[in-house]
């Protein structure tokens, strides 16, 4: 493995910030701003390794437009009643893994830490991300994010974005 | 019997309707365990998978009785088997995978083998090694099985029983319940996926909430908020002849316009601040003859059989302990499903489930009680929603097959424990 062209660096940057941003809308319950970060046409998937390793499709949450994460906003902040609780994300480094023009497919590995009421944090769900992304433009976007978790037992239910 | 004068009846005799529930049992380690020994390896029948989850020879699932791991299995007869997950040497866990494909059973300790009835096959060293140890010489092969449980299935759908007195599976639950099997189970079934929700309450509280039509329209809002109007509000609630059992369903209207009906399956919109912005996720078909849009089967003491619109699948309770349980929700569809059949299914999976718009309110539901009710050792519920008897209703505005679920739970397990 040579050094990566400047090219390759860059699209590995925009990647990792992208995510990063995604972590961080998502942490600090900047939520109306979430779907802004994919394409209009895009899809959001979270399914667990349980399922995928199978070949099964069967998602926990799977959205195919921007119209669909929006929606799933407002009914978390309109609609569904839960828990109090917040996330903090960790997430380990962004591999990209291919390249085809402007679009990227990258990994990335995560964990969710979930903090509730009571004041204890917990281990919620990890995983990892596999995106592809659009790095054309001045902000990148995700044409789709899948993310994938080995945490199948998931803790009551699951109302923010993974 | 008209509302003024359910009414009456209750003014006139308040201590007699309505059903009390001491909240110590969701609490109270005693009740947990009578329930394993009463309920979940007493005359009961319990829910451990579809036939779907084993299609081929040697198939095999890692599941649970109440509490106890068991083992669902496929011989090569095509018969599917239940066995206790625990090996009669010293037991061990046979089976360490949560699901798979096997000639055999075997534990890893000592290499104990069993066939996919559980009928013990080989042991290693039996006779020794080089004229040294061995088993005993009237050591009998045949009285050291894994512990096998009577297994029946209803159109796919695998019961199992610890009981050997308790009733044929059909009997226990009853034409209504099998009917509805029957209805959702019309054809080959294929598994679309698992979810796994980990709730930190009572099993019970669960068992409550899913007899229970009178919490749908006030603690789900997701179609209210988004102004989704339901032309399936309307409903009954039956029970089985013994009231173990709950069968709540709702029937869609009847509807002018064909072509909308086919887009948005039966949702309406009326004018909200809040609109979806993607409707897609609404997309159905109507694929019941019956124009059954909903139900909710909630078989004793495990199951729920469910339909909500297109999305099929079956939830199982998995009991952790007094204040902890597993639901265990496998969506399926038909082996007939076309390509767009099962796009709708998947989309429509966002609706139930942990992560389900219409559905995660459950969960909290559940622990909101829990929480509250802990080291409660006198107080009790108030259930008289509907008049307060274990009755059927034809319409939603009842609570009367939790009432049936208690009376049965009272005549099982009780709501006086002795003292250990």
């Amino acid at each position: 493995m040579g050094l990566p062209t400047l090219e390759q660096m860059q699209f590995q940057h925009a990647a990792a910030q992208l995510n990063a941003l995604h972590a961080e809308l998502i942490d600090d319950d900047r939520l109306e701003e979430w779907p802004n970060l994919f394409e209009e046409k895009c899809q959001y998937s979270v399914i667990s390794a349980e399922n995928h390793n199978r070949s099964l499709n069967l998602a926990a949450v799977f959205c195919d437009s921007r119209g669909m994460l929006v929606d799933r906003i407002v009914s978390l902040r309109r609609a569904n009643i839960f828990p109090a609780h917040s996330y903090r994300h960790i997430l380990g480094p962004t591999r990209v893994k291919s390249t085809s023009g402007q679009i990227v497919t990258t990994q990335t590995n995560y964990v969710v830490l979930m903090t509730r009421n009571d004041g204890q944090t917990s281990i919620y769900n990890s995983g990892k991300y596999v995106d592809q992304i659009d790095v054309s433009g001045a902000g990148s976007r995700f044409l789709s994010k899948t993310a994938i978790f080995d945490t199948h037992l998931i803790d009551t239910m699951m109302v923010r974005p993974i | 019997m008209s509302i003024a004068q359910q009414q009456d009846t209750l003014d006139q005799a308040p201590s007699t309707a309505g059903c009390r529930v001491p909240y110590r049992v969701f609490t109270d380690r005693q009740y947990y365990d009578r329930e394993q020994e009463k309920i979940f390896k007493g005359d009961c029948w319990s829910f451990v998978g579809l036939e779907a989850e084993v299609p081929k020879a040697g198939d095999f699932k890692s599941t649970f009785v109440g509490e106890t791991p068991v083992i669902l299995t496929r011989d090569s007869d095509g018969s599917v088997h239940v066995v206790v997950n625990r090996c009669a040497h010293r037991g061990a866990l046979v089976c360490r995978e949560m699901r798979g494909n096997r000639s055999s059973l075997e534990c890893v300790y000592h290499q104990w083998a069993y066939d996919l009835k559980g009928n013990l096959i080989g042991v290693p060293f039996r006779r020794g090694l080089k004229g040294q140890g061995g088993m005993p010489g009237d050591f009998d092969m045949s009285q050291h099985n894994l512990r096998q449980l009577r297994t029946e299935s209803v159109n796919g759908l695998v019961f199992a029983s610890f009981s050997e007195t308790v009733e044929s599976c059909r009997d226990f639950l009853g034409p209504i319940v099998v009917e509805q099997i029957e209805r959702i189970m019309c054809k080959p079934v294929t598994v679309l996926g698992d979810q796994r929700q980990r709730i930190r309450g009572n099993w019970k509280l669960y068992a409550e909430n899913t007899r229970d039509p009178y919490h749908a329209s006030l603690l789900h809002l997701f179609h209210n908020t988004f102004g989704l109007y339901r032309s399936t509000q309307t409903g009954k609630a039956l029970m089985d002849a013994n009231k173990r059992h709950s069968l709540l369903y709702s029937i869609a209207a009847s509807n002018d316009d064909a072509a909308d009906k086919q887009a948005y399956g039966d949702s309406r919109t009326f004018d909200t601040e809040f609109k979806l912005q993607d409707m897609s996720l609404l997309k159905g078909r109507q694929e019941f003859a019956d124009n059954v849009t909903l139900v909710i089967l909630a078989v004793y003491p495990n199951l729920v059989l469910q339909q909500i619109q297109n999305t099929l699948a079956v939830r199982q309770t998995v009991t952790y302990g007094p204040d902890e349980f597993e639901l265990v929700w496998t969506h399926f569809g038909y082996q007939d499903d076309d390509e767009e059949m099962q796009a709708i299914r998947l989309k429509q999976a966002n609706l139930i489930g942990p992560a389900g718009l219409i559905s995660m309110e459950d969960g909290e539901a559940v622990e909101i009680v829990q929480n509250a009710i802990v080291g409660e050792a006198s107080a009790t519920s108030y259930i008289a929603m509907g008049g307060g008897r274990a009755e059927d209703a034809d319409h939603l505005v009842t609570e009367g097959a939790i009432i049936g679920f208690w009376d049965n739970y009272r005549e099982m397990v009780g709501f006086e424990v002795e003292p250990a």
